[in-house]
Parts: structure tokens; C-alpha cells; sequence
């Protein structure tokens, strides 16, 4: 009772909270957010376009809300857990019925000011949702049948509703978020390599479920010359942009590949090509070496954070990033089939951006609250 | 609390011992990444490096700027000019049907034109040029630039293009150019190497002989494109080179009066240098305009090119093997006296149609009803009197005329292999017909050869350089169209004689004179007295069909006669009489009668070639540059 009293004081002032911020995650999202401006120029054709723009209000607002968010008591972030998850699903639902058809579906709402893609908001709402649903389980109760169905009908409700946009990608982002959080509250690792198992087994019927054009990604990637000017044009194309980058890089605003056009979404899904191919090798690393970084940083508050919350959620949204980087990258240097899967900061869009600052809003919050205990 | 406590560090170290399970995988997950950049970019760099390059680099090969004819004078014969065309690589357009029918609109095309380049597009590859317009107008390629912006992947070109600024006055002599077909492409390498889509090669004439010399080198434009092929920037412009121009030896107006000679007219007329073996004109009637061939002749002006009766695509001058007629009398004559079997005092009585000559029971009409009576060499050659060269043609043999006819140039092509089209036309000999026949000669046929009729055939230019040895004293030359041709190598023998006495060329060119310039001779009307462009010839009329006795009672006019049944018209001459520089040949099809057809043409033709003359010479000089 002592330690609790002595540590619930919620005497902090603005100062000591300042005293308390992580500034070295701080400097990696505030240089990660320069890079991504510097590489949408460059996307732009070495002008100030409507991307850089974008990109670049989206930035400074989003850095602001983070900043802000930072300041709000993790104990907040707790209490609204479920309250935003089921707001998410309410806009993902609004999404299947008013969504806004582009290009072969429907993953966008207008909010007037906004085009906003809650399935990008729900790649981070299941973790402070299900962390918010293990914090007080005990350990027995975790791999309880009860808890498990749950907190997989928590899963695989948005996932359906993802899907059915569809949007296979971001799907399975949300269900390798949501299992990241299963797999840190303790569920038996037994149930992990079960599943794996019977999704290894039961793969080829997925694929006879998929839609031609999915099917024909995974088999494009499979083999990328098997149509290089159809679907396994783009694979080619990146892995061409990439791997002419060589050591040093085509330089700043020189990469040809992404400049005469040649690279499909080189704004969202294939930035980290653009910027390879000018950076070359040392800039790849450069940036592998910030997000190593940023995710060193997350977990390490979470290291430190006194609530089972607080760790919960900074260790699944470190897995989670680390998950989005490594299936981009791995896309990108045709790793792996072609999945919509942005680069968190650096690729184009708003939603995705937001979503990853909310998320390192409630990990900043959790290092200057570390020592915040949840009842 | 104390349960919950012990639970709560059971949790810490669960979740510690996943977070330690989980950092280890992303670290080695990590390493992969940087591995397969690794791989991509320093192991395989150069690989994509070459890929990148290839995929922004495209070359462009822009049709080789063509070498132009010169006449003598300098003056442009075929030259080029700017040709606007619109070009379209369909795989690099994305929405070929939108462009297409833009272009529709923009071109006005007709439905016919539309359905033929849709119909090209369909014959062609993906990724070869189609050209959708090869001539535009200047407001119509100007409108093509202003629409650019939405014609992603097409090309507005500006071609070099042949021109014939003297239309068909030079056809036979230069040919013409066209698109190259792919033969064409497979047998000529200098083709193969510059081709690009559109590319004129010449197809006959000097364009295809001198094609290696003429086609020049491409210009290579090397462009940034980007993904839909639209040009981003050029990196280099590679200038090729221009072919080399040709300066021909004919005169551009000794060429048109030619061509106003024969005009409505079949026929041929050659002039020669008869020192230098100089083309100075050589024309075939009728002609076409060779520019029409330049962008593709159009199905209706093809077929009244080639329906016409009088044969516009035959070079009369080359490929026409025609029998010489009368003008074969000069070499029967050099030859009788050079194998000594008459002296210029040899008479013989021609005692006209009621008694020609008999053998075998075949009889041998002279031309003249009423015969010449007593007549000697030059007599003989003054009148064209048949029955006289019946008798010595009799007495030398087929054998020994043929070889003094062979030394003289007929039997064998005069250009050499510069035109592959030209004729050999036929000197008949006793082993020819043996070999090509597998029959005796007769000597009835020996008889009728002495006159230029039966088996022996000349082309109108054979006949001028026979005229040109004739008139230069004997002398052998060879005849050249083109000045300075590398290709040719410099004849040994030129200039070599071809008599065995120079007294009986000068008894020839003496009855040649008269035939002329005395009353009696066969092209007296047709004389000029004044020294400077007095000439002398032998006209000549050649029989297309036998004459039967019933065609002699009738002794139509030649306008009676159908036109394939008139005689061919012939006439050779050289001048001027005093120093000889010029000889002519003058054939015109089915014209009735040397002394009334051709002769006149040679008269009017002589007027203008010596008053060229000065011209001409000073042209070697100096440069002067005049028409």
C-alpha cells in the first residue's frame, strides 16, 4: 500500500513529464519524418508537390497529436481500450456500407475533412484492446478456452470486416498485431505452432479461396519472370530500382527507375524502393537502423513500464511495426508475395501515419507515465 | 495480495521471457534483411545496374539522310527534302484504340486510310514502328505536335525524303526510290544495317546500283524514356552520315529536250561523248514520275503505269533488244572491207522489186520499188540500198560480221553490271545458233543479217557506242554515266583500236556523210549545213513483222498500218562532221521510218548538244554552275 500510494501521486507537472520523455525515440521519429519528406520530394520530381505537401501537414499535425497524446495519463489509454475498438468497428461497418469504392474496393469513409481507412486505425486499436483484456488475467486463466475464443472473436471480427473490403494485406496485419499481443500475454506456445501447422496445411485450400488477382501475386512471386510485363512487372521493377542503387546510391533525386515511372505506388507501398535506389545500400541500412532503434526504444519503455498494460501493448506495437517493416522490405526485395502493406512514417497516407503515431502517442505516454501503476 | 503479487511476477517473467524470444527472431530477421540488401545492391548491382540502364535508355534510329545525283552541270536531279511523318510504337502506348482514333480526328482520315494503317498495325510487331503518315501537310503535323500531351507514345517525325525535281525526265537513268521490302533488307547488307521502318531504297536504275554509296549512315538519337516509352530527355544524338552524292556525266538539257523529242512517243534516244564514253543524255518514251513510287505508289496511278501500251516501265534504252535495221550497214560495210572482200569501187546492180535477189528459192527485196541500179560503197549507203549489202553480207559470212560487230560493242551489255535490267541483245554467228538453236545456218540468214534484220538484236545504247567507236577514228572506249566511280576499275584496252586499217573507218564515216549531207541521202532533209553542227548517220528502219507479198502490193503509208505492225524507226548519227565529239541513237517504236521519224529528232538534238559543247568543256575548269 505504501509503494502504491507513493507512486499513484499524480503530482507530475508538465516539467518533470518533459524531464520523463524519450527523447532518443523522439529524434527517430522527428529524423524518420524528414527522410519520408526528403524521399516524397523526390517522388514529386524534385518539386514541392501535392504529396509533399500532404505528406508534410499530415507530418507536423500527427507529430503535435503525439506530442499530446504523450501527456495524457497511460491510465486514460487504458480506460478506453474496448470503447475505441468498438468505435473502430462501428467505422469499419459504416465503411462496408458507405464506404467510398476506388480502384476495385472499398476501404475509405469521408469524413469531410478526411478520407480516413479505419483499417489502418485497427491495426493499432486491437493491441490497446486486447492488452486492456489481458492486464488483469491471471496467468492460469490466459489459456483458459474462454479467453482464447474471446479474444479471437476480437481478432477475427475486424479481420472479416477487412476482408471483405478487401483488403487481404491490412487483414492480415491486424490478426499479426492481435496475435502479437496473444503470444506476449502468455498463451501457450503449444496453440502457435498448432495453428501454424494447420495453416500450413490447410494453405492450399486458401488459395483456391483467394481472387484471381491474389492467387496470380503469389504465384507471380513464386516467379517473378513468369510475366514480366503483367503482374510480375512491379517485383522486377523494384528489385531493378533496388538493386541499381548499389553501395552509395543513384543520389538524391537521381533515381531513374522511380523517376521515369517505372515503379508502381513508389508514394505508399514501394517508397523504400525510391529511397534505396537514390541511398543505395548505406541509406537502406541507415534506415533499418532507425527503426531498429525506434523498436529497441519501445520495448526498452516497456521494459521499464510498471503496468502489465504498459508492456503489453509497448512489446505487441514494437512486434507490430517490426511485422509492417519486414513485410514491406521483404515485398519490396521480392521476399515476399505482393501484399498492401505501408512503410510505417515513410510511405504516403494518412491513416496509416495516424495510426502509427497514435501508437507511439501511448508508448510516449507509457514512458512518462513508467511509473504509473493500473489497477 | 500476495496471490495476485506471485502471479503478477509469474506474468513478468512469462512476458520477459517472449519479449527475449521475440527480440532474438527480429534481430535475425533483421539480419536477413540487410543480407538481401546486400545481395541486391553490392553482389548483383551490376546486373540491375545494366537492367536500370536498358529500361530508361531507348535508341531511336532515325532514317539515313540519302546522297543526291548531280547532272554534269552540278544541278540536283534526285535530292530530298523534309517529309513530316507520325510515328507509333504500339506497345509503348497504353490506350492504342484512344490514340488511334485520335489521331482519326486530328488527321481527318479517311475510313479507307483508317482501315489500312489498323490493318498495317495488325501485320506488324509489337514493338516495330508503325508509321501512320508519311507525307503530312505542315498544319497538320503542327496540329499533331499542339495534342501531344494526350498522345502518349506517339512519334512526330521529321523525315528526309527523296525528291525528283525533274519528275520523269531522269527515270531511266536514276530509277527511283520506295520503301525497302524485306528482301530487299535480306540482300543488300548496306540496307540491313541502316533499316529503319520507312527507309527508301532505290529499286531500279542508279538508286539501286549505287545503293551502298548513297544510303548514308544512320543518326542514332539514345533518349531517357520513361515506363510508357514517352521521351524524358535525350542523352546523346549520334549525326550520321550523309550518303555520298552522285555527279552524273549526262546534261539536265540535253535530258529534257530528249524527253520532249520522244514525248507521246516510244523510243529512246542516247548521246555520247565519243572520246570520253560520257553519257550526255539517254532517255526511254515514255516515262513516269518517279515520285510517286517515294511514299508508296497508289493502287490507280500503278495500274495506268502499267497498262499502258507503250510500256513505261521498260528501259527502252537498255532492255529494249530491237533489230538494228539499216543502221547495222556501217559495221557490214567496215567489216566487208577490212576482211577485204570489197574495195569502195565494188558495185553491185539493184534492179528493184521485179527482180530481187534469189536463193534457195527465197527471195530478198531491197526497200526501193523501183531499185538504185549500180551502186557502190557509198552509194550504197548514201541510198540504204538492201540488195547491196544483201551481196556483200553474202560474200563475208555471218561469222566474220559478227566478230567486227562484237568489237564494235553489240552482243554484250555497254554499262557492264551497272544496271542488272541491261540487255545483251544478239550478234548471230554460225556456232551461236548451232549451240543455242542446234540447227545449220543458212545462208539466207546471212543475207538478211547484212540489212539488220533476223536473229541480230542491239539495244539503242549499244547502238550509240557502236556509232561513238565509229566516229572517234576506231578507237575503243567505254561508256560512263556516273563521273569518278570508285567501284569501277580503270579499263586497260580503252582507247585500243578496232580496225585493222584506219582508211576503212574514214570510207564508213565518208558514206555515213553522205547519207546526211548529200542529195539522195536517206536523212538529207534532216541535214544542217553549218559546220559547227553538221553531222553524219545512217537511218534505219526495222521491220517488226515479215513482209508478205501481199503487204507489197498493198505498200500502205505508215498510218495505215496498226500501230504494233509499224516499223521501229531508228537513226544514228555523230557530230560534229569535222572534229566529231557526239554520237547519237535514236530509236522511236513502231515510228514508221528512220529518214521521216528519227533523223528530224537528231537534227534538233545536235543544235543543243554543240551548243552545250562550250559549256561543257569550261565546266572542268571552272566551277560553273548553270543550267
Amino acid at each position: 500500500m505504501y509503494q502504491h500510494n507513493r507512486l499513484t501521486t499524480n503530482n507530475f507537472n508538465f516539467f518533470s513529464k518533459l524531464a520523463n520523455f524519450d527523447y532518443v525515440l523522439m529524434a527517430c521519429i522527428l529524423l524518420l519524418g524528414f527522410i519520408s519528406l526528403a524521399t516524397m520530394y523526390s517522388t514529386d520530381g524534385g518539386k514541392i508537390l501535392f504529396h509533399t505537401k500532404s505528406h508534410f501537414t499530415k507530418l507536423i499535425v500527427f507529430t503535435i497529436m503525439m506530442l499530446i497524446f504523450s501527456f495524457i495519463n497511460i491510465k486514460f489509454w487504458f480506460s478506453i481500450g474496448y470503447f475505441f475498438y468498438v468505435i473502430i468497428i462501428g467505422l469499419l461497418i459504416w465503411t462496408y456500407l458507405f464506404g467510398i469504392k476506388s480502384s476495385g474496393s472499398q476501404r475509405w469513409i469521408d469524413l469531410y475533412f478526411i478520407n480516413l481507412q479505419p483499417s489502418e486505425l485497427m491495426k493499432i486499436c486491437i493491441i490497446l484492446c486486447l492488452a486492456k483484456y489481458f492486464h488483469r488475467m491471471k496467468l492460469e486463466n490466459v489459456n483458459s478456452l474462454y479467453a482464447i475464443l474471446s479474444s479471437l472473436i476480437i481478432i477475427l471480427l475486424p479481420m472479416g470486416l477487412v476482408i471483405v473490403q478487401p483488403d487481404l494485406g491490412t487483414s492480415l496485419l491486424i490478426s499479426i498485431s492481435g496475435l502479437a499481443v496473444l503470444w506476449f500475454a502468455g498463451i501457450n506456445h503449444k496453440y502457435f505452432i498448432y495453428t501454424m501447422i494447420g495453416f500450413l496445411i490447410s494453405l492450399p485450400f486458401i488459395i483456391s479461396f483467394l481472387k484471381p488477382y491474389q492467387k496470380l501475386r503469389v504465384l507471380t512471386f513464386l516467379n517473378p519472370d513468369r510475366d514480366p510485363l503483367g503482374a510480375g512487372y512491379q517485383i522486377i521493377q523494384s528489385k531493378i530500382a533496388v538493386g541499381s542503387g548499389g553501395i552509395f546510391g543513384k543520389g538524391f533525386l537521381k533515381g531513374t527507375q522511380s523517376y521515369l515511372e517505372f515503379l508502381p505506388e513508389k508514394h505508399t507501398d514501394f517508397i523504400f524502393t525510391l529511397f534505396s535506389e537514390e541511398f543505395g545500400f548505406i541509406g537502406s541500412v541507415f534506415l533499418l537502423l532507425i527503426y531498429a532503434i525506434i523498436i529497441y526504444r519501445i520495448v526498452a519503455i516497456g521494459a521499464q513500464s510498471r503496468s502489465y498494460f504498459a508492456k503489453l501493448f509497448c512489446y505487441s506495437f514494437a512486434a507490430s511495426i517490426f511485422v509492417y517493416i519486414t513485410i514491406n522490405m521483404s515485398m519490396v526485395l521480392g521476399l515476399l508475395p505482393i501484399v498492401g502493406s505501408p512503410l510505417p512514417i515513410m510511405s504516403y497516407g494518412g491513416s496509416s501515419m495516424l495510426a502509427t503515431m497514435i501508437g507511439f502517442g501511448i508508448v510516449m505516454s507509457a514512458k512518462v507515465h513508467s511509473q504509473q501503476s493500473i489497477a | 495480495m500476495i496471490n495476485s503479487s506471485s502471479d503478477n511476477v509469474k506474468k513478468l517473467n512469462s512476458i520477459n521471457r517472449r519479449m527475449f524470444i521475440t527480440g532474438s527472431v527480429k534481430f535475425f530477421i533483421m539480419i536477413g534483411l540487410v543480407s538481401r540488401l546486400f545481395f541486391l545492391q553490392v553482389k548483383e548491382n551490376k546486373k540491375y545496374l545494366t537492367l536500370s540502364d536498358k529500361n530508361r535508355i531507348r535508341e531511336w534510329k532515325l532514317a539515313p539522310v540519302r546522297g543526291e545525283f548531280h547532272d554534269y552541270f552540278g544541278n540536283v536531279i534526285a535530292g530530298n527534302f523534309e517529309a513530316y511523318q507520325l510515328h507509333i510504337i504500339p506497345e509503348q502506348v497504353e490506350d492504342f484504340r484512344y490514340v488511334i482514333y485520335r489521331i482519326k480526328d486530328l488527321l481527318e482520315l479517311s475510313d479507307k486510310e483508317f482501315k489500312r494503317i489498323i490493318k498495317k498495325k495488325n501485320e506488324i510487331k509489337s514493338w516495330e514502328t508503325l508509321i501512320v503518315s508519311d507525307n503530312l501537310s505542315w498544319k497538320k503535323f503542327s496540329k499533331i505536335n499542339n495534342h501531344l500531351y494526350d498522345l502518349n507514345g506517339v512519334k512526330p517525325v521529321i523525315s528526309i525524303s527523296r525528291n525528283y525535281p525533274f519528275g520523269s525526265n531522269f527515270t531511266h537513268v536514276i530509277g527511283y526510290v520506295s520503301q525497302a521490302n524485306e528482301q530487299d533488307i535480306e540482300n543488300n547488307e548496306a540496307i540491313k544495317k541502316n533499316f529503319v521502318p520507312g527507309l527508301k531504297i532505290g529499286k531500279v536504275g542508279l538508286e539501286k546500283s549505287f545503293e551502298k554509296q548513297l544510303i548514308g549512315s544512320n543518326d542514332i538519337e539514345r533518349y531517357e524514356v520513361n515506363a510508357y516509352g514517352r521521351r524524358i530527355s535525350q542523352l546523346e544524338f549520334q549525326k550520321g552520315e550523309k550518303g555520298k552524292s552522285l555527279r552524273l556525266t549526262v546534261d539536265t538539257k540535253v535530258q529534257q529536250l530528249s524527253n520532249e523529242l520522244l514525248k507521246d512517243q516510244a523510243g529512246s534516244i542516247c548521246v555520247m561523248d565519243i572520246y570520253t564514253g560520257e553519257v550526255i543524255a539517254m532517255h526511254s518514251s515514255p516515262s513516269f514520275d518517279p515520285n510517286l513510287f517515294v511514299f508508296g505508289i497508289s493502287q490507280d496511278d500503278w495500274q495506268i503505269i502499267r497498262n499502258d501500251p507503250m510500256k513505261p516501265l521498260v528501259n527502252k534504252t537498255l532492255q529494249g533488244n530491237y533489230s538494228p535495221g539499216s543502221t547495222i550497214k556501217p559495221i557490214v560495210a567496215l567489216s566487208a572491207l577490212e576482211n577485204g572482200i570489197i574495195n569502195t569501187n565494188f558495185t553491185v546492180n539493184c534492179r528493184g522489186h521485179k527482180h530481187p535477189l534469189e536463193l534457195y528459192g527465197q527471195t530478198y527485196h531491197c526497200w526501193k520499188k523501183q531499185g538504185h541500179g549500180f551502186m557502190n560503197l557509198r552509194n550504197a549507203m548514201k541510198q540504204s540500198c538492201d540488195t547491196y549489202f544483201y551481196e556483200i553480207a553474202r560474200k563475208l559470212g555471218v561469222d566474220r560480221l559478227s566478230e567486227t560487230a562484237k568489237k564494235f560493242g553489240l552482243g554484250k551489255e555497254v554499262f557492264g553490271n551497272l544496271f542488272n535490267i541491261e540487255k545483251k541483245g544478239l550478234v548471230p554467228s554460225t556456232q551461236w545458233k548451232k549451240n543455242a538453236l542446234g540447227q545449220s545456218w543458212v545462208l539466207g540468214e546471212t543475207v538478211i543479217t547484212g540489212i539488220g534484220q533476223g536473229y541480230i538484236q542491239t539495244t539503242p545504247i549499244q547502238l550509240c557506242l557502236m556509232t561513238a567507236q565509229i566516229a572517234n577514228g576506231g578507237y575503243k572506249i567505254y561508256p560512263k554515266i556516273v563521273m569518278d566511280d570508285e567501284n569501277k576499275v580503270p579499263p586497260i584496252d580503252k582507247f585500243t583500236p578496232l580496225y585493222k586499217n584506219s582508211k576503212n573507218i574514214k570510207i564508213v564515216q565518208d558514206a555515213m556523210f553522205a547519207s546526211t549531207n548529200e542529195v539522195r541521202g536517206t536523212s538529207y532533209r534532216s541535214r544542217i549545213d553549218d559546220p559547227k553542227y553538221q553531222f553524219a548517220g545512217k537511218t534505219g528502219t526495222a521491220q517488226v513483222k515479215k513482209i508478205t507479198e501481199r503487204d507489197r502490193e498493198l505498200d500502205l503509208k505508215t498510218f495505215q498500218i496498226p500501230y504494233e505492225e509499224r516499223d521501229h524507226a531508228l537513226y544514228i548519227a555523230y557530230g560534229p562532221y569535222k572534229n566529231p565529239r557526239y554520237a547519237v541513237s535514236i530509236l522511236v517504236e513502231h515510228g514508221g521510218n528512220g529518214s521521216t521519224t528519227a533523223a528530224p529528232m537528231a537534227k534538233k538534238l545536235f543544235k543543243t548538244i554543240i551548243d552545250r559543247h562550250q559549256l561543257r568543256e569550261s565546266i572542268n575548269n571552272k566551277k560553273y554552275l548553270d543550267i
